[in-house]
């Protein structure tokens, strides 16, 4: 077996007296696409909000990379390499495209007040850097031309897009995305299908929750199948299709007779 | 036509409008000068002041997203160290001083500067620090709380020990001597006799053009996206890795120092401080400059401080003899009239132009 690139261990998280998370484990290999299923309330988002800082765990233990790392400040967690997208999108919406992505760059790069005051050799040099490597993930994801439009103006699934670059801005070592085909329609889907292959295909490790049964039995190496706070399964897509406890999880107990 | 596609580039528009602008910077002081003599160019002296400080609260407010209700209290600090660093008021409090310093306590504009951006700046962060995790309403009242409590502390600082002079303020602050040249006199420049006003005036509009520049090119930076990420949506900043505990202090201190400056330069332009300078309601005057030009946007912000500044004086002077010219007597008196087109003015605004008077508009960069 692999080194895995990211394992989380053993996460309780409660809500008063809501088990949202019940001693639930994760392990990412390099360069795979693992996805996070599970019905309604199965405590996908809430592993999501832990892994990444915005909720604290009660207990567990996180690991990128052979690092243990804590997740107790998002800021941190971003620095670490895990980069995310949100379920509903959020992009800083009264900024270009452009200037969205260069602020993915921000974690990578260094110029202070001084610099932008002064704009010397050097700070210069990086912001240049900055605004090319912008450029390029923009065409990277196919919105290169609406580079200069505010990110407001743009249609839904090119927000999406604009959300994925900035998350790649920050080089992570996990792409952490939340329903990332919620509300597409299905062009909008096969196009962001697309889009997914090709950033595995370049070596990064994508971690996906999704409710569209289609794209994560296409697109997924692996899954990890959660109800009610704790893991019912794991595996390929063909093994978790074909498991009791996540036939019964979705469509209720004896659906399998 | 070649020369007429160049012009519409944005880069050609910018440079003529920064020409343009330059121009009436320059003789700004002597068409109104003219026309209405020096109490109207002390009216464009304090615009200036009034310029530096809503600089200051736009990183704050414009770039970063954090309403501040408290920001005067920067500009009373500014102005509060000036006076006690040069003016006879802390030496003849305490006669170990005298004794040290026979002369009196006069200390240079170019330390008193400085030191004023400075101690704003560490006040910026003390006051930021414990408003991190407040947003929106929540920060507003507390901002305003700490403006007040700045104001109160100066008018109650006479006792035990008379540091502050109380309400009655500070008196006699050196006026600016720069290079030799007492500002506060009148001089001769190639036979052309420039008086107090103008000459503050200049130093006024250098300083404002320093710091508009500093804004400018701090929107344009790795911090200045990073203020209005925070601004359009604090979460997703902070998800991309920007840590906004820091960002938000750094916006307060830039934003607190430029206050400080424009604090010191406005007692050592009066010669004299009190608290009654820095009531809630400038703080208000200030905000409303950066709110009614747009958020966030520098030439809106100017055009804010311009006309804000000047409309009550200019509906002070007229609002008496368009009385007399219409009723032919003054039924109302022109200070409450003053008021009300003030008001009106700003509500109108807020309801036709509610982004402000020339909000930014997203366009290529470069």
């Amino acid at each position: 077996m692999k080194g895995q690139l990211l394992k989380v261990e053993g996460v309780i998280k409660r809500f008063g007296g809501v088990h949202a998370l019940d001693d639930v484990s994760l392990y990412l290999e390099p360069g795979e696409v693992h996805g996070l299923i599970g019905p309604n309330g199965a405590g996908k988002t809430t592993l999501f909000n832990v892994m990444t800082g915005l909720y604290q765990a009660d207990a567990g233990t996180f690991c990128l990379d052979g690092q243990p790392y804590q997740p107790d400040a998002v800021h941190r967690v971003a620095q670490v390499g895990i980069a995310r997208t949100f379920q509903n999108i959020r992009l800083f919406g009264s900024m270009t495209a452009l200037e969205n992505v260069m602020v993915g760059r921000h974690v990578r790069t260094a110029n202070g007040v001084w610099a932008a005051l002064t704009r010397h050799r050097r700070a210069r040099e990086e912001e240049r850097r900055t605004r090319d490597w912008a450029l390029q993930l923009l065409h990277y994801v196919g919105i290169g031309e609406l580079a200069d439009q505010r990110a407001d103006t743009l249609s839904y699934g090119h927000q999406r897009r604009l959300e994925i670059a900035r998350a790649l801005a920050t080089e992570p070592r996990v792409l952490a995305l939340d329903e990332p085909a919620a509300g597409m329609n299905a062009v909008e889907k096969q196009q962001l299908r697309a889009l997914l292959d090709r950033i595995r295909a370049d070596g990064r490790s994508l971690l996906l929750i999704e409710h569209d049964v289609k794209l994560v039995m296409g697109l997924c190496d692996r899954l990890t199948v959660l109800d009610h706070g704790r893991v019912i399964a794991r595996g390929n897509p063909q093994q978790v299709r074909q498991d009791r406890a996540v036939i019964e999880a979705y469509l209720g107990a004896g659906a399998h007779e | 036509m070649s020369w007429a596609i160049a012009f519409t580039q944005p880069t050609h528009r910018a440079r003529f409008g920064i020409a343009l602008f330059a121009v009436a910077v320059l003789v700004a002081p002597w068409v109104v000068g003219h026309s209405g003599g020096n109490a109207w160019v002390r009216m464009l002296d304090f615009a200036l002041l009034y310029l530096m400080l809503a600089l200051g609260l736009n990183i704050v407010v414009g770039y970063a997203g954090l309403l501040d209700l408290g920001f005067i209290a920067f500009y009373a600090l500014g102005a509060y160290l000036a006076a006690l660093l040069a003016s006879p008021h802390l030496v003849s409090q305490f006669p170990v001083l005298a004794a040290v310093l026979p002369a009196g306590l006069h200390t240079s504009i170019w330390i008193v500067v400085p030191l004023a951006a400075l101690l704003a700046a560490g006040l910026g962060m003390l006051l930021g620090a414990p408003t991190l995790r407040l947003r929106g309403d929540y920060l507003a009242i507390v901002t305003l709380g700490f403006g007040e409590i700045i104001r109160i502390v100066m008018r109650n600082l006479d006792r035990p020990v008379n540091i502050t002079n109380g309400s009655k303020g500070i008196a006699s602050v050196d006026p600016v001597h720069l290079f030799g040249l007492n500002l506060a006199r009148t001089h001769e420049f190639l036979g052309i006799k420039v008086t107090s006003v103008y000459l503050y005036y200049y130093l006024f509009a250098a300083l404002a053009v320093l710091i508009l520049l500093a804004c400018l090119r701090l929107q344009h930076s790795r911090i200045g996206r990073a203020w209005m990420a925070i601004r359009d949506d604090e979460d997703a900043a902070e998800a991309m890795g920007l840590d906004t505990r820091k960002l938000k202090l750094l916006a307060f201190a830039i934003g607190a120092s430029f206050g400080g400056i424009a604090g010191a330069m406005f007692a050592s332009f009066q010669g004299f401080v009190s608290p009654e300078s820095f009531t809630l309601n400038e703080s208000i005057a200030v905000l409303a400059m950066v709110v009614l030009g747009g958020m966030g946007h520098i030439p809106g912000v100017v055009l804010g401080c311009l006309l804000l500044a000047a409309l009550p004086e200019v509906l002070r002077a007229s609002m008496g003899s368009m009385q007399q010219w219409l009723f032919g007597q003054v039924l109302v008196d022109p200070e409450i009239v003053r008021q009300l087109f003030y008001g009106l003015a700003l509500i109108l605004v807020m309801l036709y132009r509610p982004t402000g008077l020339w909000p930014a508009q997203k366009e290529a960069l470069r």
